[in-house]
């Protein structure tokens, strides 16, 4: 038997790349300063607004005005104390409602009667406007932090129970199907099926708590508290200083900025086993 | 037919009268009865819907709520490969590996498991990152690790290419050798039933309609017996002379 091997002639002795390249369709490759492009763009078209004048004072403060007001508030109000203030509300807030709200979902989630149980006062819950309920709270948690955390909780609880609850329930049968043929008890099966089958929703919800935590504090900190941002923001409302309203809620869109980047930064890391459009 | 060992028979699997069904209208299972010897490594071949897989699963404990009656007697550990991998894809390889395992040399065990699979250094890799031929024979390894006295195989070489597929053939022939489990590999391929089995059963209408013992001295698809075999049990699952 004779072999023969047909080369291309023009293709054998070249030595650069050449290949077949398709269309991309996807996102692609990560830019650098992803992070700060958009940020950083809106704040140079404000700039630009208020330099020449499109966007008057009134409308808008400008940002050197932003600055110089942050500035103030920084050495003369104790800035500092109202951002850690509204920050310790926040993180208290969200840690209960995010606890709940996981455990809520994996108990709902896993069992028929928790389902019945749970899932029915959870969309009853979702579909009452949280403003409506903070009467009730102060009723019952008086107008003290208690209120407060609470209120945040409850808003951040909602989200993480939806979305961990459809991320477990679109856990493939065929996993369970699995750990039953090896044997495991329920313990194993949460821990190593459920909870990191569920965790792309859980971290979808997460996105969604640590910014309606901080849509929370703005209405919490207008009643009777004597520091944070939502605290700050209101006095500014009564002395009309439109300048430390703008302080309040830049320092109110950088802290949900920055973290709902720290969770997706979380997300690309702890989900490296998959192979998605995000990578 | 199964091995006698200090006057007992050592049946890995017992099946009587067996009944499944999934309408009204007609059984999966008609009564079926079998017998695998431990260490006997039995193929279940027969057209679609002849109740093969139903049977696996029904062994493997996995049809809750189907339709049915009748006894079966399974040794304490089987094990399952399916025709996916079925690794977890956020477990790394040697995790899924050993994943449920117990003791502390689990993971010593592991690596000899995918050594044995020629799966060495691949132990961090994620799933993904293997081919399907890689996947199945990870899942081969989680299965026998477990060292289990029956391995239940539905279909397990079914997705993968014909070059990997014999491959996976003399791989599986060896490691059962090794571990001798009494074996159920489900499959729709003939030769790959001849290759691996020491008995083929051939299913129809959910009872055993052939159940032939494989006596061949040359188990290549080129000597007579295969041949007179192959031919056979082609003959049994009625397929025409002009398809072969």
């Amino acid at each position: 038997m004779t072999t023969t091997v047909h080369a291309p002639p023009d293709l054998e002795k070249s030595t650069d790349d050449r290949r077949v390249v398709r269309k991309r369709l996807g996102p692609g490759k990560r830019i650098p300063f992803a992070f700060w492009i958009g940020p950083a763009l809106f704040l140079a078209v404000w700039a630009a607004g208020s330099a020449t004048g499109v966007i008057s004072p009134a409308i808008l403060t400008a940002p050197w005005d932003v600055a110089i007001a942050f500035q103030d508030q920084w050495v003369n109000h104790d800035l500092l104390g109202n951002i850690l203030s509204s920050l310790q509300r926040a993180v208290i807030g969200l840690a209960l409602g995010v606890i709940t709200g996981a455990v809520l979902a994996v108990l709902s989630g896993l069992s028929r009667i928790g389902e019945s149980l749970i899932d029915g006062p959870i969309q009853i819950k979702r579909s009452v406007p949280t403003l409506a309920l903070i009467p009730l709270f102060i009723a019952w948690f008086g107008i003290g932090q208690e209120m407060k955390i609470v209120t945040i909780a409850l808003i951040t609880l909602v989200p993480i129970y939806v979305h961990t609850h459809n991320g477990l329930r679109s856990i493939d049968g065929k996993y369970a199907e699995l750990a039953e043929t090896i044997g495991i008890g329920r313990g194993e099966f949460i821990r190593h099926i459920v909870l990191p089958g569920a965790l792309p929703g859980f971290l979808l919800g997460m996105r969604f708590a640590v910014t309606s935590s901080m849509l929370g504090l703005v209405v919490v900190e207008q009643y009777n508290a004597v520091a944070g941002i939502g605290h700050m923001i209101t006095l500014a409302e009564q002395y009309g200083q439109t300048d430390v309203i703008v302080v309040g809620l830049v320092i109110y869109g950088v802290f949900g900025y920055c973290a709902d980047s720290a969770v997706r930064l979380t997300g690309r890391k702890v989900l490296a086993w998959r192979r998605t459009l995000e990578d | 037919m199964a091995s006698h060992v200090g006057g007992l028979t050592q049946t890995a699997v017992r099946v009587r009268n067996l009944h499944r069904s999934f309408s009204k209208n007609g059984g999966v299972l008609n009564g079926l009865d079998l017998d695998i010897a431990a260490g006997e490594f039995v193929a279940l071949i027969g057209r679609s819907g002849t109740g093969k897989s139903t049977l696996l699963r029904a062994l493997a404990g996995l049809d809750r709520g189907v339709a049915g009656h009748g006894q079966i007697a399974v040794p304490e550990s089987v094990s399952v490969v399916f025709q996916d991998s079925r690794l977890l894809p956020w477990k790394r390889i040697l995790d899924n590996v050993v994943f449920g395992l117990r003791g502390s040399d689990a993971g010593a065990r592991g690596r000899q498991a995918l050594a044995e699979v020629g799966l060495a250094g691949r132990e961090t890799a994620w799933p993904y990152q293997l081919s399907g031929g890689e996947q199945q024979r990870a899942a081969l390894a989680r299965s026998l690790v477990r060292e289990p006295q029956l391995l239940l195989a539905d279909e397990p070489f079914g997705a993968l290419d014909a070059l990997t597929r014999i491959r996976m053939h003399v791989l599986l022939r060896k490691l059962c050798e090794a571990h001798r489990p009494a074996v159920l590999l489900v499959t729709h391929d003939v030769d790959e039933a001849i290759v691996l089995a020491d008995r083929v059963i051939l299913l129809d209408d959910g009872v055993v309609r052939t159940d032939v013992r494989v006596d061949l001295p040359d188990r290549s698809r080129s000597s007579a017996g295969f041949a007179e075999l192959r031919t056979f049990l082609l003959d049994e699952l009625g397929v025409e002379e002009e398809n072969r």
